[in-house]
């Protein structure tokens, strides 16, 4: 099974009991993109904000990876979000983790599992909850914008959509939910509490990523811009696409128009556009 | 070959002289009557008669109109006698090798951009090995309004109809790849690793393949040894690039190849030979959700009603953003004069919108204003001044009082609001 090394990582769940579902979140090192430094990772952080807006369901927080100082720094920004604890599956540096997050998923059965979209170290791709979902047999929903509504083993949940539109879902439970940029922005994570919460370290059998290791990893390089191609038969218009200026040419002009004639012709343009709902 | 390049000197001397009695029926034989004054000469060069560019002007002199308007019909005689309009060359590949798969977003209907790229890079792999030439296999999901397939590079087509693949439906969509698997077993699969498109679906498509896909891809290298392709993707968050050997499941970024101009590929139409199984679905869509307008970001938002220096009635202005379900947006003057917040403010210092339809109220159109709406569609401009650049600009522009067509536009909202409810409830 491929996947990212020591990034991603996990939660677990309470028992259960109650009418509410138990709920796990999966959390995992970020690294700031400037100074590249450990920190609670944006996605993740989000999901974890999620999480506790559920109302009175505590989850539960889980990481799977190494464990050394900078894992730790950033692990402790998740616990100041308001948490006493953070159950660590140890793993070796450069392992796959998705089979000792799945052996944890099986026995905690937490009715949801939510995450970020994608590590902000190694690999990055995002597929992680896919392969839990895929391994466990559950649904997965990407990019969700908050969660309704879980009653009878259903939930109802708001999809973020491009442009600011949000798409309405249910999903049957258990089910894997990630988060991206769209969610909610994470509260503060408080120092005390962050000192203060523990990390219970389980220590489990890791498996080595090979095929990660042996790829190449370099620091992004700018992509080029792609140059407009000009296919132009003549010098002249070649010359007439350099400098042509950026205009939209032929416009409609309604001068003279009493202001009801105006709206009409504008009103027209907004519903053959669709943007009147 | 009808323009073959044997001459006849005496016809020729007859065109060059003036005089000659036969000179204008020579002159039309030859295919250069009065209106043309270029022509391919017998070397094969473009030659021209100085003396019949331009025309006589009003006060009897002549005049050289150099911008074009006067030459196009020459020109396009010029196309006509030459090569065909269409040059482009038509590709069926009857026996491929092999399938590379290709599941575009079709977002809206048609083919985005990215499509196109993916599309492009689709044709690098099939067509890297010019004796055993593979074939693009596109999968098409529900309805589509695309005409022009078959210039994307697309030589097969598998267009999967029907209510099942209708909105959000992976499980439907994963199913019906699963089987375009067990049939053809293409050698790739492609998606653009877009948001809620094929980034959703590709992932969902690697996990039940079991295959490691790379995703962020964008660029592709052809090994140079038996290693194959090696692709260079994105990874961790944006931050680095993975140079790895190019996997079976590929998900594509915007702009990773070039898209395909110069051929037309047959685009043939081949069907599923089992009937899909039913899928137990365990998401289900219940539709799009009525967003408040306000809350959407400025960049992202679909349709912006803007304010500038030329509106006098805020209240009135507010009032129409409301009833139209527009997101407010402002030039610099309406926001430096404290009628709208900073963060409303469109242009070069504010925010560059990508809104499909933007209406400009009372904004002359500073250069800035104009650099921060350069991504929108339809620019409809509502403005005193028909001179200013903003109307130049505009697709529509209505000249005139802007708070009294603003008060018309809002009654005629009003009232189809109005409509549309007694039908819904009527229904």
């Amino acid at each position: 099974m491929p996947h990212d090394a020591n990034s991603q990582t996990s939660a677990r769940a309470q028992p259960h009991g109650g009418g509410q579902p138990s709920v796990a979140v999966l959390v995992s090192m970020g690294r700031h993109p400037l100074t590249e430094r450990a920190r609670r990772a944006d996605q993740d952080a989000r999901a974890v904000e999620m999480a506790l807006s559920l109302g009175d369901v505590q989850p539960r927080l889980l990481h799977a990876g190494h464990f050394d100082q900078d894992s730790e720094a950033a692990l402790r920004g998740y616990l100041g979000m308001g948490f006493d604890a953070l159950e660590l599956i140890e793993q070796e540096p450069g392992a796959d983790v998705i089979a000792a997050l799945c052996d944890r998923l099986r026995d905690a059965a937490p009715q949801l599992v939510l995450t970020g979209a994608r590590a902000e170290t190694d690999e990055g791709s995002g597929l992680l909850p896919y392969l839990l979902a895929e391994a466990l047999g559950w649904p997965i929903v990407a990019s969700l914008a908050s969660i309704e509504r879980i009653e009878q083993g259903e939930a109802t949940l708001l999809q973020a959509l491009p442009r600011g539109q949000r798409r309405r879902l249910r999903v049957r439970l258990p089910a894997v939910f990630t988060v991206d940029g769209s969610a909610p922005a994470p509260r503060q994570s408080a120092f005390g509490p962050a000192r203060r919460g523990v990390v219970e370290r389980i220590a489990c059998t890791s498996l080595q990523d090979a095929a990660f290791a042996e790829w190449r990893i370099q620091p992004a390089r700018k992509r080029p811009k792609r140059l407009k191609i000009v296919k132009a038969a003549s010098a002249r218009d070649r010359f007439k696409a350099a400098a042509a200026k950026a205009e939209g040419g032929g416009g409609q002009v309604l001068a003279d128009v009493t202001p009801e004639q105006g709206a009409e012709a504008i009103f027209k343009l907004l519903q053959e556009e669709g943007v009147l709902r | 070959m009808k323009d073959d390049l044997r001459r006849d000197p005496r016809k020729e001397w007859i065109a060059r002289n003036r005089l000659h009695p036969d000179h204008q029926r020579v002159l039309a034989e030859l295919g250069r009557g009065a209106a043309s004054a270029e022509w391919l000469g017998p070397q094969g060069i473009m030659r021209k008669d100085p003396h019949r560019v331009g025309f006589i002007g009003p006060s009897g002199i002549k005049r050289i109109d150099r911008s074009g308007a006067q030459q196009a019909a020459t020109a396009s005689d010029i196309r006509q006698r030459g090569a065909a309009a269409d040059t482009r060359q038509s590709i069926d590949i009857e026996t491929p090798a092999f399938l590379v798969a290709v599941v575009p977003d079709m977002s809206a209907g048609r083919l985005s951009s990215q499509d196109r790229d993916v599309l492009g890079l689709a044709r690098q792999l099939a067509d890297a090995d010019p004796q055993r030439p593979g074939a693009v296999l596109a999968v098409l999901f529900g309805e589509h309004k695309e005409e022009a397939l078959s210039e994307a590079g697309i030589d097969r087509l598998l267009h999967l109809e029907g209510n099942e693949f209708a909105g959000y439906t992976p499980e439907a969509r994963l199913a019906a790849l699963m089987a375009v698997e067990r049939q053809w077993a293409p050698r790739h699969w492609l998606l653009p690793d877009s948001a809620l498109g094929g980034a959703d679906l590709g992932r969902r498509l690697a996990a039940r393949l079991g295959e490691r896909p790379a995703t962020g891809v964008w660029q592709l290298n052809a090994g140079t040894d038996e290693a194959g392709w090696q692709c260079l993707a994105r990874g961790a968050a944006g931050t680095r690039d993975i140079q790895r050997p190019l996997p079976r499941v590929v998900l594509a970024l915007a702009e990773c190849a070039e898209p395909v101009y110069e051929a037309r590929h047959a685009a043939r139409r081949v069907e599923l030979s089992q009937a899909l199984p039913e899928t137990l679905g365990r998401i289900t869509d219940m539709g799009a959700v009525a967003v408040d307008p306000a809350g959407v970001a400025l960049a992202e938002a679909e349709f912006i009603l803007s304010a500038g220096n030329g509106v006098k009635d805020w209240a009135g202005f507010h009032r129409a953003a409301e009833v139209l379900q527009a997101t407010k947006g402002a030039s610099r003057v309406a926001v430096d004069d404290g009628f709208m917040p900073r963060d409303r403010q469109v242009g070069a210092t504010g925010t560059w919108v990508t809104a499909r339809v933007y209406v400009a109220v009372g904004i002359s159109g500073a250069i800035q204003h104009l650099q921060g709406i350069q991504s929108c569609d339809k620019v409809v401009a509502i403005n005193f001044d028909g001179g200013c650049d903003m109307v130049k600009r505009a697709d529509l522009a209505v000249l005139g009082d802007a708070s009294q067509i603003l008060a018309a536009l809002v009654a005629l909202v009003e009232q189809y609001r109005q409509q549309q409810q007694e039908s819904r409830d009527a229904a």
